[in-house]
């Protein structure tokens, strides 16, 4: 039997996180309401505005059957929910709630506004080769880690502004985050590395 | 896959400009003044804010030329929120552009609701690392400006209006006439993109896809929750409120409810919910009470 996997349906990219998913043989239900989060083997958090879904999590009390929900099934947040799933944010607004879990510090915008949006290939060896195209718009960093996170990607230091290895895909036992968009490409290995850990719960 | 980055990245291109869109699907941009307005927007939930001197049903009340905000005003609103800030410049009026470019601005809107400074041209806006949303009444509208480079689209309505009938036809149009081309032939395409007065390809690409290559965002009219919900259920993936929040009288509430309509549309015990207790909305002009040399649509070539 196929896994349902869900995709928060607040705001964002829905359509193209949903549009992945159902190629790699498994139900998806967008979800907006805490009703609609029973019965899922994991959840997609899809790229967006971080602030407004999380403005709009609280409003429609969502949190609370988030928060419960990420402790029983995988959850994977890319770009707005990397920062979703961040224990603690370095620039949010100071009232910005998360639904937490991931041992790390999440720099929103870490790039710049949008003009500085760009594309890059990076290597991650989790998914093999070749390089992955990895798009970042308005995206956020992982600035920092705790030991019981697994960096899957960063952009070398050579490449980077900043000159320092940044972080930009992590694990964290059920947790999966990139602060990049798989969702913007055809290439489906980040999909499938999620489904794939929805598969061996 | 794209082979076009190299290992420093690169920035500007389509797919970054229309995923920036991408990203504000199912949300609401609101038109803000001041940056207590902005904050007013981003607490109730808004995707984005449009940073203007005055809101369409100003400029419409009091006339005159109306061209690009103060950069004080915009870089003011930018500090103050961290949801993207979104600004209009002129049709035609690259350097305005160029300007609002600078300040950092996350998406310009090349804007009718402006005077126009070019009757002729729009800008070319493949010349931009920011991207730009383009207004159009019609699809030949929405391809012309989509061959222009903008990254996104929204239907245009009649603006400061509070009368949404035109975002309705306007959205209609677009979506009925994006299903007519996918129900033609091959060789029926080249007249449709003539009498379209589109780019051959950019057609092709509609009948064979069944929607835009972009972002379709509605606007204009638009002033309230039922209104937002009723855009949704057209088809479009999020809309722009202009005059409809800060005129009318409680915009706190106003704000929140559009929201939740916007996020609940198709739920209408929600949408009931969000419509209660709003007081006033804006008093609305008729737009058939608009002589045609006023209207705001009419503007785009």
């Amino acid at each position: 039997m196929s896994p349902v996997i869900g995709v928060l349906a607040i705001q964002g990219d829905v359509r193209e996180h949903a549009h992945c998913l159902e190629q790699l043989d498994v139900e998806v239900r967008l979800v907006k309401t805490a009703e609609q989060l029973k019965g899922i083997a994991g959840l997609v958090i899809p790229g967006g505005e971080s602030t407004t879904m999380s403005i709009l999590a609280v409003k429609n009390d969502l949190f609370g059957p988030l928060r419960e929900l990420r402790t029983q099934v995988p959850m994977y947040g890319s770009c707005a929910g990397l920062i979703m799933l961040a224990d603690s944010i370095s620039d949010g607004r100071p009232d910005q709630e998360t639904i937490g879990g991931l041992s790390i510090t999440a720099k929103r915008n870490a790039f710049g506004r949008q003009v500085d949006s760009f594309e890059i290939d990076l290597h991650i060896s989790a998914i093999g080769k070749p390089d992955y195209h990895a798009v970042f718009i308005r995206a956020p960093l992982v600035e920092a880690a705790s030991s019981a996170v697994e960096v899957l990607a960063a952009i070398p230091a050579d490449s980077s502004l900043t000159g320092a290895d940044q972080i930009v895909a992590v694990r964290q036992d059920n947790l999966l985050a990139t602060s990049f968009h798989p969702e913007l490409t055809s290439d489906l290995r980040i999909h499938k590395y999620f489904v794939d850990m929805v598969r061996s719960v | 896959m794209a082979t076009d980055a190299t290992n420093t990245g690169v920035t500007g291109t389509t797919r970054v400009k229309r995923g920036m869109a991408d990203m504000l699907k199912g949300g609401v941009i609101m038109d803000v003044v001041n940056v207590e307005q902005a904050k007013i927007a981003e607490d109730s939930g808004a995707i984005a804010v449009m940073a203007l001197e005055r809101v369409p049903a100003d400029i419409r009340a009091q006339g005159g030329v109306a061209r690009m905000s103060d950069p004080d005003m915009i870089d003011e609103i930018i500090q103050a929120v961290s949801i993207p800030v979104m600004a209009k410049a002129r049709i035609g009026h690259f350097v305005e552009a160029q300007v609002i470019q600078s300040l950092g601005v996350d998406y310009i809107d090349e804007s009718e609701v402006l005077t126009p400074a070019d009757y002729i041209n729009h800008i070319d806006k493949w010349a931009f690392t920011v991207p730009f949303v383009c207004g159009a009444t019609n699809l030949g509208e929405a391809l012309r400006r989509i061959n222009e480079g903008a990254a996104m689209i929204r239907s245009k309505g009649e603006a400061g209006t509070g009368d949404v009938s035109n975002a309705t036809g306007h959205i209609r149009t677009i979506k009925g006439e994006i299903r007519r081309l996918s129900s033609m032939t091959k060789d029926e395409l080249y007249v449709a993109a003539k009498e379209l007065q589109a780019p051959y390809d950019l057609v092709c690409e509609v009948a064979e896809t069944g929607k835009l290559p972009v972002v379709l965002f509605t606007a204009g009219g638009i002033a309230t929750p039922a209104d937002a919900a009723m855009m949704m259920q057209l088809g479009a993936d999020g809309v722009f409120v202009g005059s409809g929040i800060f005129k009318s009288g409680d915009p706190v509430k106003r704000a929140n409810a559009i929201v939740q309509a916007t996020l609940h549309f198709d739920n209408p015990d929600e949408i009931a919910k969000a419509s209660r207790g709003l007081g006033e909305a804006m008093v609305g002009i008729n737009v058939a009470d608009i002589p045609v040399p006023h209207r705001l649509a009419e503007r785009g070539w």
